[in-house]
């Protein structure tokens, strides 16, 4: 497949990796091309004019030129700056896991449009959202379902009988919930109630205007967190970096009377 | 990346390329001139350069109080008396430092973090030097500490961080200003740039 000597994409920045004297390598998320990398020449002195452009989590339009391993970003201009996310650590250390989850999800050159859109829509979500876990969840599962892992949630994934209201359990490797007729006990199983179950299937089936209007308590909403970490573990065979700092700020918070301490 | 053996029997060549090679902004064809360069050069001088080397390695480590590079612990800017010890400007790497010790304005003194939050690249708080910070600030002699890590969002991610901790103990926390680098050009300043020159702007005196 032959690309024109440059191209004009509008992109999302996941990451950015200090390179050379100056330079940086940026991971790009674009909608025409999926996951992108290209080298941002002197990116890192304070007078360059690409600088304040290309941070992780912004916005932008760029002319990339192809180089001879990598596309070079000759231009970049910022549509939409990660500002509002900078006030607030948590908002930040949210948004940093949404970019590495797109990030470990994707490979490279493979065009996902639709994730892209999830992605620039969860981001606008983020700054204004008092509620980063609810955003977070529906983040995850609609990820999940744009890059092929949805879970199944209203079958049986051995019978594909409707669920019954007892009994149930997630097999990972199956991606999906299995009855208690084709439990065969050989699986690797993970836990869910049935309020977690439908707490789910509202996730899944909703829009985020719809979705944060569900009001859960703390012990439900911590089934649903360490139930889609452990599929999201499963699925990538790793732990996603982020997360370990998502869950310091959150430690902390909870005991934020003694914030004195590492 | 591997040379082939241009010459059978002159495998240091190969190597002292490879190592220059690994060197950061060293490419291949400046790694084989850097070689050849020293092929031709004098014993004593090539003897020089390897004692350099050798030099950084072996008489170089981090001071106690503030983990900057130095020579003798604690290093000559926390052993300086002139140096005004109520103001701690904390930094990402010693090269900061030494960019700010430059401007020959700052006169208080430094703590080195070696890095900055970046969850994904697998530095957390931890892997930085603020337990060390905080223990500095125990001592109570501190009044103000100047937040100089990078204005990039590692850089904020961790000022934030250490905002949070420090700001309890009843210190001053100030973070640099931000806007617009001198000699740069209005037209190609980005949005976040110009709205914390604006909103950092000054009365003209």
């Amino acid at each position: 497949m032959t690309r024109p000597k440059t191209s004009k994409t509008e992109a999302v920045v996941l990451r950015q990796v200090p390179s050379g004297e100056a330079d940086a390598l940026l991971v790009l998320f674009t909608p025409e091309r999926g996951k992108v990398r290209a080298m941002a020449r002197g990116v890192r002195r304070p007078s360059s004019k690409l600088g304040g452009h290309l941070e992780p989590l912004d916005r932008v339009t760029l002319l990339l030129a192809q180089g001879q391993n990598l596309d070079v970003v000759a231009q970049a201009h910022l549509l939409h700056s990660n500002l509002g996310l900078r006030e607030s650590l948590e908002a930040l250390a949210c948004g940093w896991y949404l970019a590495d989850l797109v990030d470990a999800f994707t490979p490279d050159e493979a065009p996902n449009p639709a994730l892209y859109d999830l992605l620039v829509e969860a981001l606008g979500w983020l700054e204004e959202s008092p509620q980063p876990a609810l955003l977070l969840r529906w983040f995850e599962l609609q990820l999940l379902g744009l890059a092929g892992y949805r879970p199944e949630v209203y079958r049986c994934v051995a019978c594909r009988q409707p669920l019954a209201s007892q009994g149930h359990a997630f097999s990972l490797p199956d991606g999906g919930v299995v009855c208690p007729d084709c439990r065969t006990g050989q699986e690797a199983l993970a836990p869910l109630s049935l309020t977690a179950l439908k707490v789910l299937r509202y996730l899944i089936d909703n829009g985020f205007p719809q979705a944060r209007r569900l009001r859960w308590e703390a012990p439900l909403s911590q089934e649903v967190e360490v139930f889609l970490a452990q599929y999201i573990r499963y699925i990538l065979e790793r732990e996603v970096r982020s997360a370990a700092f998502l869950h310091r700020l959150e430690a902390w918070r909870r005991r934020s009377a003694a914030p004195a301490t590492l | 990346m591997t040379f082939p053996s241009f010459f059978p029997g002159a495998t240091p060549v190969v190597r002292l390329i490879e190592a220059f090679h690994r060197l950061p902004g060293i490419g291949p064809k400046t790694a084989q001139r850097l070689t050849y360069y020293l092929i031709r050069t004098s014993p004593e001088e090539a003897r020089a350069l390897a004692e350099a080397i050798l030099g950084v390695k072996e008489r170089i480590r981090f001071c106690s109080i503030c983990q900057n590079m130095t020579e003798a612990d604690p290093c000559s800017l926390c052993g300086d008396a002139s140096r005004d010890r109520t103001t701690l400007c904390v930094v990402e790497e010693p090269l900061d430092a030494l960019a700010l010790e430059r401007t020959r304005y700052y006169r208080g003194l430094y703590h080195v973090l070696h890095g900055a939050i970046s969850p994904l690249n697998n530095v957390g708080p931890e892997d930085l030097k603020v337990a060390e910070l905080l223990e500095r600030l125990k001592g109570g002699q501190v009044r103000e500490v100047v937040l100089a890590t990078n204005p990039n969002l590692e850089g904020e991610a961790t000022a934030m961080y250490l905002h949070r901790l420090v700001a309890p103990l009843g210190v001053r926390v100030t973070r640099l200003a931000r806007g617009l680098p001198s000699g740069g050009d209005l037209e190609y300043a980005d949005e976040v740039t110009l709205t914390r020159a604006l909103e950092g702007r000054q009365d003209m005196r």
